[in-house]
């Protein structure tokens, strides 16, 4: 765990001078696209007070000033595959971004959202030795945390404490400075196939870039199309990508659960591809254009062109009725909500106090998929979007672009995370001379 | 029949779908080069150092042959006289105004000799102090008028007084100022004179002597400087009257009423001693006090008789 810690840490080390020249890239690897913001910090927000924006999520501290999306290459499952071909579509995207901002950028923050997320709960409880809590307590605290076995491969993403208990007290978010005796924390765990991770630096290094920070798509997804109060009372943020379906479980602002669901929207349009006998560009096309999951009397007499590049005039002058293009897609998103559901069920949402679902991403872009959702994942189903900020072209405004501008919020306002705090003094030898000091004492 | 050699048919139809949207990866270098370009300094140093490397780069190259080098210096000399020499720029005389022949001729001597002269070359500061460093000339005002006319204003010196030094005569202005020398003193019969050391220092109260000394007429002959501190006043008949360091004009208005009222010079003095104003002395000359001697010894004699 020392490794990881000063992985991560190094990272942070990173962020922080990328916040010290004021630019930073955020970059999402996606199955179906490749996105990249470029964020200017232009230090405290400053027009705060004029525009009667707050400071909502730190939003109105950064503005971006490059955006730039591609088509990806070489990313199956949110996980690469092949790197060179990702590497082209990230040195695409971000020179398209760079272009856009007229600026340089060295510093990118990425997120993901394959490796087959896992996550676990954590607890740990120490006995405060002085009479306040201090840092070193919460780092001694947080070091204290029983570590679960993760799995050989494995690799820690996120280790955010989420809750303090002082004593009796608990629901806490910031013990510090607080009187007690004993200080016990819950921390969320993120584990993630190690293999991934070391593909996607490696594949950013190849970039001639520094790495800054690296999330998961399901959280920062979340991050963003939560409004406030629904992180705050228990919400589930489904991102609905192209080649994995992030889930993303948080309660009282943080994030307490997440994993991913390895199947898309690439996956309705193979189904597409398959069974209308189509190339899947144009199956993406037919599915962009018509698609849906309800169908009505009124589909039946729309027929789409399906057409084909054969020569032969039978199969090129083809068409299907909407009723069947929705007929292949609907089984396909239903499984796809149904394993939503079995991966909510798993995680025990149903004892959350608000059972707000959000579906996001691109491929909640489907009409009629809310009412599907609402009656696979329960009656509180909405559609969300990423949160507006400064400087977002039109573009990039939709649900699709929810986890890179989650990214964006995550680059301005990091959750602590067990790597902020310290390392706890008993990793340092002057623990052991102080035992020493107090040997003597005891003994002479 | 499909020809062999047909165009490429991509993976979008032509009916149905789009052609897929042109989006080519950089390649590796065109990706580091562009942030290479993006890189401020670098763009800067593009943008600025090389051109003013190139610069000052052909410029030495140029100038690094003597020859052309000086080429250049040529033309621009070349021009320079060119404009120095065109015809609103020339001074073809000088007028001096308000001087007396010598001093004028002095004057055209020490000015520019070869007419005409470029107004550049004209040093006309330089020119005004040769001019001013002349001991006849108080002030002199130089001016460049329209018709290449040099126009130069005199204020000469005037002579006040004539002082007998021990080079020889000098004429002197009321300030005690050298103007000239004096070949002869019957040249400038009409100045008072005065001779002695250091007299040249106090002519302001010689002239007031010699003014005060006016009721004497012809009589007086000049001033004599005395151990560079008083005056004698000198008349004819080898008779001096001495006068004191301080006040001297009081004490000769004292001799000037005794002359007047007793005839003190008119008699056979030789000296009238006013060096201490509160025991004038009269010295008598020999004859005279021979003389006085014998008159007595007979008024004695007689006397005694």
């Amino acid at each position: 765990m020392t490794d990881l810690f000063r992985k991560q840490q190094a990272m942070r080390q990173m962020r922080r001078a990328a916040m010290q020249r004021g630019v930073i890239a955020v970059l999402d690897v996606g199955t179906s696209k490749v996105a990249c913001l470029i964020l200017r910090f232009d230090g405290p927000e400053r027009n705060r007070e004029m525009d009667g924006v707050g400071p909502m999520a730190g939003q109105s501290s950064f503005r971006v000033i490059g955006a730039a999306t591609t088509r990806s290459r070489g990313v199956r499952f949110g996980e690469i595959s092949a790197m060179q071909e990702t590497e082209r579509a990230v040195r695409t995207a971000l020179q398209a971004a760079q272009k856009m901002a007229q600026m340089r950028v060295d510093h990118v923050i990425a997120c993901f959202s394959g490796g087959g997320p896992r996550s676990y709960g954590m607890a740990g409880d120490i006995g405060i030795e002085n009479v306040a809590v201090g840092e070193p307590d919460i780092a001694r605290v947080l070091a204290a945390c029983d570590v679960p076995d993760i799995g050989t491969g494995r690799e820690v993403l996120h280790a955010q404490p989420v809750n303090f208990t002082l004593d009796h007290m608990t629901g806490l978010s910031d013990p510090r400075g607080q009187i007690g005796n004993r200080l016990s924390c819950d921390m969320h765990l993120l584990s993630v196939d190690e293999a991934v991770i070391g593909n996607l630096i490696h594949c950013i290094r190849r970039c001639d870039l520094e790495l800054a920070g690296i999330a998961s798509s399901a959280y920062v997804s979340g991050v963003s199309s939560l409004v406030e109060d629904e992180q705050e009372l228990g919400a589930a943020c489904i991102d609905l990508g192209g080649g994995a379906t992030g889930v993303s479980i948080f309660i009282r602002k943080h994030m307490i659960y997440a994993d991913s669901v390895r199947m898309g929207g690439d996956h309705v349009t193979a189904d597409i591809s398959k069974g209308l006998q189509v190339p899947m560009a144009v199956a993406e096309r037919i599915k962009t254009f018509y698609g849906g999951v309800v169908a009505t009397g009124l589909d039946d007499r729309e027929m789409i062109e399906i057409g084909g590049d054969s020569g032969d005039w039978e199969r090129d002058r083809r068409s299907v009725s909407r009723t069947e293009l929705i007929g292949i897609m609907r089984p396909r998103v239903e499984e796809i909500l149904e394993e939503v559901r079995a991966r909510l069920d798993a995680a025990g949402f149903d004892h959350l106090p608000s059972q707000q679902v959000v579906l996001t991403g691109g491929g909640s872009q489907i009409p009629g998929l809310d009412g599907l959702a609402a009656r696979v994942l329960g009656q509180q189903v909405r559609l969300g979007r990423p949160l507006r900020v400064q400087g977002l072209p039109q573009a990039a405004t939709g649900p699709a672009f929810s986890s890179a501008v989650g990214l964006s919020l995550f680059a301005a306002h990091p959750q602590d995370e067990f790597w902020d705090f310290e390392a706890p003094a008993d990793r340092y030898p002057v623990r052991s001379l102080r035992r020493a000091v107090r040997w003597f004492r005891d003994n002479w | 029949m499909q020809p062999l050699t047909g165009q490429h048919r991509g993976h979008a139809g032509q009916t149905g779908a789009a052609p897929a949207r042109r989006d080519p990866a950089p390649s590796r270098i065109a990706y580091r080069l562009h942030r290479l370009w993006l890189t401020p300094l670098f763009r800067a140093l593009l943008r600025v150092g090389l051109p003013a490397f190139a610069l000052v780069f052909a410029l030495g190259a140029v100038f690094s042959d003597a020859e052309r080098r000086a080429q250049v210096v040529g033309v621009w000399q070349d021009l320079r006289d060119a404009v120095e020499a065109r015809p609103e720029f020339q001074v073809t005389r000088m007028e001096v105004r308000g001087a007396s022949p010598t001093v004028e001729a002095a004057m055209h001597a020490l000015g520019p000799q070869a007419f005409p002269v470029s107004s550049f070359h004209l040093d006309l500061a330089g020119l005004r102090a040769e001019f001013e460093a002349l001991d006849a000339v108080a002030r002199a005002d130089l001016q460049l008028r329209a018709g290449g006319l040099l126009d130069v204003r005199i204020a000469e010196r005037e002579p006040a007084i004539v002082w007998r030094s021990r080079e020889g005569l000098e004429l002197l202005d009321a300030e005690g100022f050298r103007i000239a020398r004096l070949r002869s003193r019957a040249a400038r019969a009409d100045l008072p004179l005065i001779g002695g050391d250091g007299a040249d220092a106090a002519v302001p109260e010689a002239l007031a002597l010699i003014a005060a000394a006016a009721p004497l007429g012809a009589r007086v002959i000049g001033l004599t400087r005395m151990g560079e501190r008083r005056w004698d006043l000198v008349l004819d008949r080898d008779q001096r009257v001495m006068l004191p360091e301080r006040e001297p004009i009081a004490a000769l208005e004292r001799v000037i009423v005794q002359t007047q009222t007793q005839e003190l010079l008119e008699r056979d003095v030789e000296a009238v001693d006013m060096r201490n104003p509160a025991r004038p002395t009269v010295r008598l000359s020999q004859q005279a006090l021979s003389e006085l001697r014998r008159i007595r010894a007979l008024e004695q004699g007689a006397r005694n008789r």
